[in-house]
């Protein structure tokens, strides 16, 4: 795809020294992806990334569903703004995309409405006796792994090629809503056309699929889903981009939002559960990674230690296709040895949950 | 000795301005950063609501040029009260200067949601006069368009690029193009995506009720809000039916951008002379919208054309004349 736009929009990212927020979903449905994360920047990259044990949920979810009032979110958000200056950092990183658009709200609303800003200090420091710095850069970690795309490039073991035929693997890229469609300057490449997966994919050796849904949200919209009887408004949001993405044959998606991930993953199986339909070569489904998952991969990372596992559709389709050598039977297996236990045999996961389990349990 | 005016820019209100002066005796000196005169229409195929040939309009104006000096790849950096100062630092004196240096066309790559410069059946109105003038309309692998799709107001009354006016002329042109390709093509199907249409001139609601009765073509009153290129290479539309009040997708061979008016460049340098006042859309603001609407704060300082607002052809002919007339009075007091 031409895209020409995206270099008009650039943001500062900082090279090293981050305050990283984890999400409340992502170490549930994709385990391994937030270690990944820590790991690729800190052993991979040498760089210094800081956590605070204590900090909490942003309570973005609660906010976008109307129950966590503006007043309480500005400072559940200065609160950790406060951990992170008490801590010694001035950039700040979150994992995930809900929380990143949160963030970017926050303190644009504090620059639009300074008193806002300085009421949402009074709170904090009579609910907690913390005072803060707002952060000096504020950056979604997928921008943090596009900063550093080329040097994994360059440590890369498993390139995004197809071992067997040579050709760049055909990839999907998904961007969160809030990455950029709040304020498309805080996304690399923009709200229309982001770059910050089609960057990693290019470098790592990959071709970006285009398709005519490529915009589209996935369906996590937190009505959708909040709301049972909303679901089928979710999963047909997804069915559509799927149904939109399945002639151009891609070999994986990626996503940076832990909604995206998930919901791209599981309505797969909901729909083959469904209706039979399936979206991937022979009957399979289309793998859905997280962006560390992807650069772990790129970088030789083991697909179980990256929690790849627990994805609903099975990626060993992908691992043969990128070569990368995995032990079948140590696919439920904790990291302790121990039986974790596997899903149901259904279409999106066939041929992957029948191996036999050789390790005694 | 006669008296030398400058006039900047050598589009059709520039050309008409110094024909006329020169009928009036006075000497003026065209100054065009371009290499030829003609302006945008240069690169226009025919002008409506007559669908006459803009070579045509173009060759009756050269013809009226014998006494005029003509200076071309050389632009003005600043206007001072003795004359034009140009890029090379050169100073030309002059007793007075017309300023005519037209408009510039909204960037349509402003405008992401819609691809261009990306999707490779995207085109802007500027493309189709092109295609048209070269007698080769076609989609971007060489073949006939069975379903086209005109979209209007691009970069214009759109208050997220900046563009709060509207730029007048591009609601006809985008009818008149949709009948030029209509004729081209009789089997294809054309729809215009609008949020207004505004046929403010003389035969313009006429043409635009011809566009319907007689071409067939589909005019759906709300804007597109994405388009997307298909495997094939088609583009994907989404927009509403505002008046059904119905969401709509649909796929087409070619997307056309009518694309709107935007303020000159060179206005913001000229206006750091104190008698050039700018409107906040940086079209430069006459001394009075009625009876000076011609005329600068600085007395020896005109204007005619699209350099103070959208126009058409007419409107900008007509201007270069009045501006002329203005010159010459000013000149004799």
């Amino acid at each position: 795809m031409k895209r020409n736009s995206w270099q008009e929009y650039q943001k500062e990212i900082a090279d090293d020294h981050y305050f990283y927020v984890r999400s409340c979903i992502r170490q549930n449905f994709f385990p391994g992806s937030e270690a990944a994360f820590l790991n690729i920047l800190r052993n991979d990259l040498g760089r210094d990334v800081g956590e605070e044990a204590r900090h909490t949920s942003c309570t973005g979810i609660g906010y976008h569903s109307d129950i966590v009032p503006l007043e309480t979110i500005m400072t559940v958000v200065a609160r950790q703004f406060a951990m992170m200056t008490e801590a010694g950092y001035e950039h700040f990183t979150s994992s995930c995309i809900t929380s990143f658009g949160i963030y970017s709200e926050i303190l644009e609303t504090w620059k639009e409405f300074p008193e806002t800003e300085e009421r949402t200090r009074e709170y904090l420091y009579k609910a907690t006796g913390r005072e803060f710095k707002k952060p000096k850069s504020l950056a979604h970690t997928s921008d943090i792994i596009f900063h550093h795309r080329e040097q994994i490039g360059k440590q890369a073991v498993r390139p995004l090629v197809n071992v067997e035929t040579g050709e760049p693997l055909k990839v999907v890229e998904h961007i969160g809503c809030h990455y950029a469609k709040l304020f498309p300057k805080s996304g690399i490449g923009g709200s229309e056309f982001p770059y910050v997966l089609a960057g990693m994919i290019e470098s790592w050796g990959g071709e970006v699929v285009d398709y005519p849904e490529r915009r589209h949200c996935c369906g996590f919209g937190f009505r959708n889903y909040l709301v049972q009887a909303n679901r089928g408004y979710s999963i047909a949001n997804s069915q559509k981009k799927l149904e939109s993405m399945a002639p151009y044959k891609p070999d994986f998606i990626v996503a940076n939002c832990p909604g995206c991930t998930m919901f791209l993953d599981k309505w797969q199986y909901a729909i083959a559960e469904m209706e039979g339909t399936t979206y991937g070569p022979d009957g399979q489904g289309i793998p859905v990674l997280s962006y560390e998952e992807m650069a772990g991969l790129v970088l030789g990372y083991d697909p179980w230690e990256l929690g790849m596992q627990m994805h609903q559709v099975a990626v060993e389709p992908l691992l043969d296709k990128m070569g990368v050598r995995y032990d079948p039977a140590a696919k439920y297996l904790a990291r302790n040895g121990k039986y974790i236990g596997q899903p149901e045999e259904a279409a999106v996961n066939l041929r992957c949950t029948s191996q036999p389990i050789i390790r005694k349990l | 000795m006669s008296k030398r005016v400058i006039v900047i820019g050598g589009g059709v209100a520039g050309m008409q301005t110094a024909a006329t002066l020169a009928g009036l005796g006075i000497h003026p000196v065209i100054i065009e950063k371009g290499d030829r005169l003609g302006g945008k229409l240069l690169n226009w195929h025919k002008l409506f609501p007559t669908f006459t040939p803009a070579g045509e309009v173009l060759d009756t104006l050269r013809r009226q040029l014998k006494d005029v000096e003509i200076m071309t790849n050389t632009e003005v950096k600043r206007i001072e009260q003795s004359g034009v100062v140009l890029n090379d630092g050169r100073l030309l004196v002059s007793d007075a200067v017309v300023v005519c240096s037209g408009f510039d066309i909204f960037r349509a790559e402003i405008k992401e949601e819609y691809g261009y410069g990306i999707y490779d059946n995207v085109y802007t109105t500027v493309d189709i006069e092109r295609m048209l003038n070269e007698g080769k309309v076609h989609t971007a692998d060489g073949h006939i368009p069975e379903r086209i799709a005109f979209l209007h107001c691009v970069g214009s009354r759109d208050e997220k690029v900046g563009q709060k006016h509207c730029s007048r002329v591009c609601c006809i042109t985008g009818v008149k193009q949709a009948m030029e390709l209509k004729e081209l093509f009789p089997q294809s199907e054309i729809y215009n995506f609008y949020m207004d249409i505004r046929m403010f001139g003389p035969g313009y609601e006429e043409m635009y009720r011809q566009a319907q009765e007689e071409f067939n073509i589909h005019f759906i009153r709300g804007r597109i809000s994405e388009a997307s290129e298909t495997i094939d290479k088609r583009v994907q539309i989404k927009a509403e039916d505002t008046l059904i009040g119905r969401p709509l997708k649909m796929t087409v061979d070619m997307l056309i951008l009518i694309v709107g008016m935007k303020a000159g460049a060179s206005n913001d340098r000229f206006a750091e002379n104190r008698g050039i006042e700018l409107y906040p859309s940086h079209f430069i603001r006459p001394r009075n919208q009625f009876v000076d609407n011609i005329c600068s704060s600085a007395g020896n300082i005109f204007y005619a054309g699209t350099v103070t607002a959208p126009k058409n052809v007419g409107e900008s002919l007509n201007e270069g004349v009045a501006a002329a007339l203005r010159v010459s009075k000013y000149l004799e007091d």
